[in-house]
């Protein structure tokens, strides 16, 4: 069941996008004065498109899909629009709530086993939303599992169905939570660092099966991520973040390639290579958190090509070439920028 | 907030705004009634065992705010003396105990496998005995008085400590840096006493406090019963039996004014030892 | 002022200003002879099997390698596949079941180790952890903590204690600021620092390195892993490096061994092996790796 959309102008569905954040701001109020963690973070998600949010410690992209969530606690005060689907997701009432989140998104977590009940069975944690909300009967909630799982590629799916959690190894739990995702047939996948606590080849299947799923389904899918290479690889559009702003957005191949901030830049050069052995580029200091920065540009501490005017105004996310930058001297670095990513 | 998230709150900046106003104002129900404790002889309106027959027993006036009690003493002055043998009492059995019982937590914690589950064993048997028994008995034995139900209190006492202690002992001993101290060459006792220890003193801090409670009531209780502090110590579960014979005749003031110190020393330090407990579990 | 800023303290050490990628000559990456007489670290045929009767579970396999003086050695496998049990019977932290571990040409033995020999061991083998938070006493400052090894092992006066640690901070790229610092007000890449110079200040002859680098930011690793470098070509230490990370493990070490379920598969000299591998396992692990042109597959199964 999802939130039916009045306000959908009929024949435009299709330039609608699905998900819309406008000028996101987080903060928490529980010190003084309150703590910025996100600021002024726009970016839209339509059907069929995959975007990657980038960025390290401090970045608020975690933060920035819980609130697209309304799963933020409650001393986080929640700022500017979030909108699925037209509709404003901080103005939906207690049940429209539960069925946006039951019926219109999805969320995979970055650790599975501290989402799944180890005390219930695969199959209960699978066929547990769609019949809570009584979107399926349980006959036919089940015969619906043990056919996603199969599409996971899990063999022999209706005896791990009766299996726990702790049974199956972590790659195979996180396969089973997306097919939980997919169960409520969502429209929007939120996926917080999937991946991450994975092997590197198990990772590789998980996103082959991933993608598989988010193509065949043609869904929307908001991808957190702190690997630029994973990003670049299974997303369409790349949104770089750094201490709670967005600095870069743009086409994945085209920020991947040709990266317009210098901060894109340098987290793409300091990818240790397999292939070549040399001094690692490094940024001086570390990554920093929203209510860190000062005015002015918050990566200014930390560039390499920072002057005045970056360490006193903050420069607005404008269009360059393609992409959208939050740079002050973003056509002037280009040169320079896109060699030391290629390097 | 996932792992990699955490990163980002080591840095200090800006005051927390919440403050705990449970946390402060039971704080400071504990220190009033501790420095009464302190010095409460030297506050007391009147001298606590000046008998005053002609005057016994007589309600809350300008002279005795609280009353009298049978022997004419002013009883807010007693509650006063009493809450020094109170808190003397209450503060031995905990100090006693809190030490026994994180010696051992560590100790099992530290050594592990057949130590560890022999100690448990040890405590489980001592959980099952009743506090309040074996006061009786220890009175019974060794003579009523101040020093047999304390001692045998914080024998009762200890496996309450050992027990949080020592879940908490468990789980820094499995930290890695516990790992690197002992591949550094540092000697377990070291360990122990200036790692584990250090780290492990916050829980058992808080639980000290609501043990103090829990000490204070079995300590009344069992001079209530007439078999440790005697009269005319002034005491405040001596003071709750001893009144129980005005209460019939009218003069409830002796027991009721006992009675609520207890309760309300006993409800502060356990709200008090609650929040520390809450703010260590978030402190982590 | 916080100690912590942002923007970083300039980093004091020899090779910190070549950040730009310079491609540096190559090391030693000739392979180094199993029975070089200069092998600081020699294993045998370790095995370890975890578990009661009936229940068991081998960890480590017949595992054998060794490691040069001053070089590096890589231990590259995914989760099960031996290499942090490995790592922690070379530090004496577990028992083989079987084999042999000889460090400078004496077995290492973990069962009943007296007081003096467990010294003698520190001064040996060190090592730093993965989790940057769990690897330091929350309670205590880094300056005292260093002191209290220091103390351990050495007889320094005070004012040489206390010169000793700043020599050892600024050998990690931090400053006398962060001695009176509690571990919570340091970052995660600071922490690991920290680590680090703890590692340095028993002057061991090997540093393992056990996911040393995994929890990090990516801009930090590389600052950690830069480091690395440098230490190890300022003081001669060996260095053995568990990791799964493919790039890591290029950059910072000269030979390795990849284990597969506790079985080593390949091994050799990192360059040789990464670039072309011999053994199929090796070769899917390259292949996971994201990197320009890659996309994500399905194992053929």
């Amino acid at each position: 069941m999802t939130v039916p959309n009045p306000n959908a102008a009929t024949g435009l569905d299709g330039d609608q996008p699905l998900l819309e954040i406008r000028r996101l701001g987080i903060e928490l109020t529980d010190y003084l004065p309150p703590r910025v963690l996100v600021q002024d973070v726009s970016l839209t998600v339509r059907a069929g498109e995959s975007v990657g949010l980038v960025g390290e410690s401090g970045s608020g992209k975690s933060m920035t899909i819980k609130a697209a969530m309304r799963l933020l606690p409650d001393n986080a005060n929640v700022s500017g629009d979030i909108n699925f689907d037209g509709r404003s997701v901080d103005k939906l009432s207690r049940s429209e709530l539960a069925a946006y989140r039951s019926g219109d998104v999805a969320m995979i977590h970055q650790d599975p086993r501290s989402h799944t009940n180890p005390m219930r069975t695969v199959g209960e944690f699978l066929i547990e939303g769609v019949v809570a909300t009584r979107q399926m009967k349980k006959s036919d909630a089940n015969d619906k599992a043990v056919a996603l799982l199969a599409e996971m590629g899990i063999g022999d799916a209706g005896r791990r169905m009766k299996q726990y959690p702790h049974q199956l190894s972590g790659g195979l739990l996180q396969r089973v939570m997306i097919a939980a995702s997919l169960m409520n047939e969502p429209r929007l996948i939120f996926a917080d660092e999937p991946t991450t606590a994975l092997d590197v080849t198990v990772q590789s299947e998980v996103m082959a099966i991933l993608m598989e799923q988010i193509q065949d389904r043609d869904l929307g899918m908001l991808f957190v991520t702190h690997d630029l290479d994973l990003a670049a690889a299974v997303t369409d559009t790349l949104v770089v973040m750094y201490a709670g702003t967005v600095v870069e957005r743009g086409r994945a191949e085209d920020v991947y390639i040709h990266p317009r901030h210098p901060y894109t830049a340098a987290l793409l050069a300091s990818r240790p290579s397999t292939t070549q052995v040399r001094r690692l580029v490094s940024i001086p200091g570390r990554p920093a958190t929203a209510y860190e920065v000062g005015d002015g540009c918050a990566f200014a501490a930390r560039c390499p090509f920072a002057t005045e005017q970056c360490r006193s105004t903050r420069p607005p996310l404008r269009p360059v070439d393609d992409s959208q930058v939050a740079c002050h001297r973003s056509e002037e670095l280009a040169a320079v920028l896109k060699e030391a990513a290629s390097a | 907030m996932s792992a990699i998230a955490l990163d980002n709150t080591t840095t200090p900046a800006g005051a927390r705004r919440s403050k705990d106003k449970l946390l402060v104002v039971s704080g400071a129900v504990c220190l009033l009634v501790a420095l009464v404790a302190v010095f409460g002889t030297v506050l007391a309106p009147h001298p606590p065992d000046q008998t005053d027959v002609l005057n016994a027993s007589l309600g809350p006036s300008a002279d005795h705010w609280f009353g009298t009690d049978g022997l004419g003493r002013d009883i807010i002055s007693r509650a006063m003396a009493g809450a020094r043998v109170s808190f003397a009492g209450a503060g031995f059995i905990v100090l006693g105990s809190a030490f026994l019982g994180t010696t051992l937590a560590i100790f099992a914690a530290w050594n592990g496998g057949w130590v560890d589950r022999n100690i448990n064993r040890v405590l489980n048997v001592m959980f099952a005995v009743p506090g309040i028994l074996v006061a009786v008995l220890a009175s019974a034995i060794f003579g009523a008085g101040f020093w047999a139900p304390v001692i045998a209190l914080t024998i009762v006492y200890v496996p309450f400590y050992a027990r949080v202690v020592r879940s908490s002992a468990v789980r820094e001993c499995k930290m890695p840096y516990i790992e690197g101290l002992e591949l550094a060459g540092v000697s377990s006792w070291r360990i122990c006493t200036r790692h584990v220890l250090r780290n492990v003193s916050p829980i058992a801090l808080a639980q000290a406090t609501i043990a103090f409670g829990s000490a204070l009531v079995d300590f009344a209780a069992v001079s209530f019963l007439g078999l440790g502090v005697q009269p005319p110590q002034a005491e405040w579960g001596l003071m709750v039996a001893d009144g129980r014979s005005e209460i019939l005749s009218g003069a409830p003031q002796q027991s009721l004014v006992a009675g609520a110190c207890i309760v309300v020393t006993v409800v502060a330090f356990n709200v008090l030892g609650d929040r520390l407990s809450s703010r260590i579990g978030a402190d982590r | 002022m916080t100690t912590n800023e942002v923007g970083g303290a300039a980093d004091s050490r020899p090779n910190a200003g070549i950040t730009d990628g310079t491609i540096l000559p190559s090391r030693r990456g000739a392979e180094v002879p199993a029975d070089t007489p200069s092998a600081i670290l020699a294993v045998e045929n370790l095995t370890k099997i975890f578990g009661r009767r009936g229940q068991e579970h081998a960890a480590v396999k017949d595992v054998s390698f060794t490691l040069g003086e001053g070089d590096s050695l890589a231990i590259v496998g995914e989760s099960g596949s031996g290499k942090t049990t490995t790592a922690r019977i070379v530090a004496g932290l577990e028992t083989a079941t079987a084999g042999s571990v000889m460090i400078d040409g004496r077995p290492v033995t973990r069962a009943s180790r007296g007081r003096r020999q467990r010294r003698a061991d520190a001064r040996m083998v060190q090592m730093v952890f993965q989790d940057p938070f769990g690897s330091l006493d929350p309670r205590q400052k880094i300056g005292q903590g260093l002191r209290e090894l220091l103390a351990i092992h050495y007889s320094l006066s005070s004012s040489a204690a206390s010169q000793r640690v700043s020599d050892l901070l600024r050998q990690v790229g931090l400053d006398d600021r962060h001695a009176g610092q509690l571990p919570r007000t340091l970052s995660g890449g600071q922490r690991q620092r920290v680590a680090v110079a703890r590692a340095l200040a028993l002057e061991p002859k090997i540093l393992i390195l056990d996911e040393a680098v995994s929890a990090l930011d990516v801009s930090v690793q590389a600052q950690v892993l830069n480091l690395l470098v440098d230490i190890r070509q300022e003081t001669g230490i060996s260095y053995l490096f568990v990791s799964h990370d493919l790039g890591v493990v290029r950059q910072v070490t000269d030979n390795c061994i990849v284990l597969n379920q506790g079985e080593l598969v390949e091994s050799g000299p990192t360059a040789l092996v990464l670039d072309s591998p011999r053994h199929e396992y090796t070769q899917s692990l390259l292949d996971a790796v994201p990197k320009p042109g890659w996309k994500p597959r399905r194992r053929t199964s």
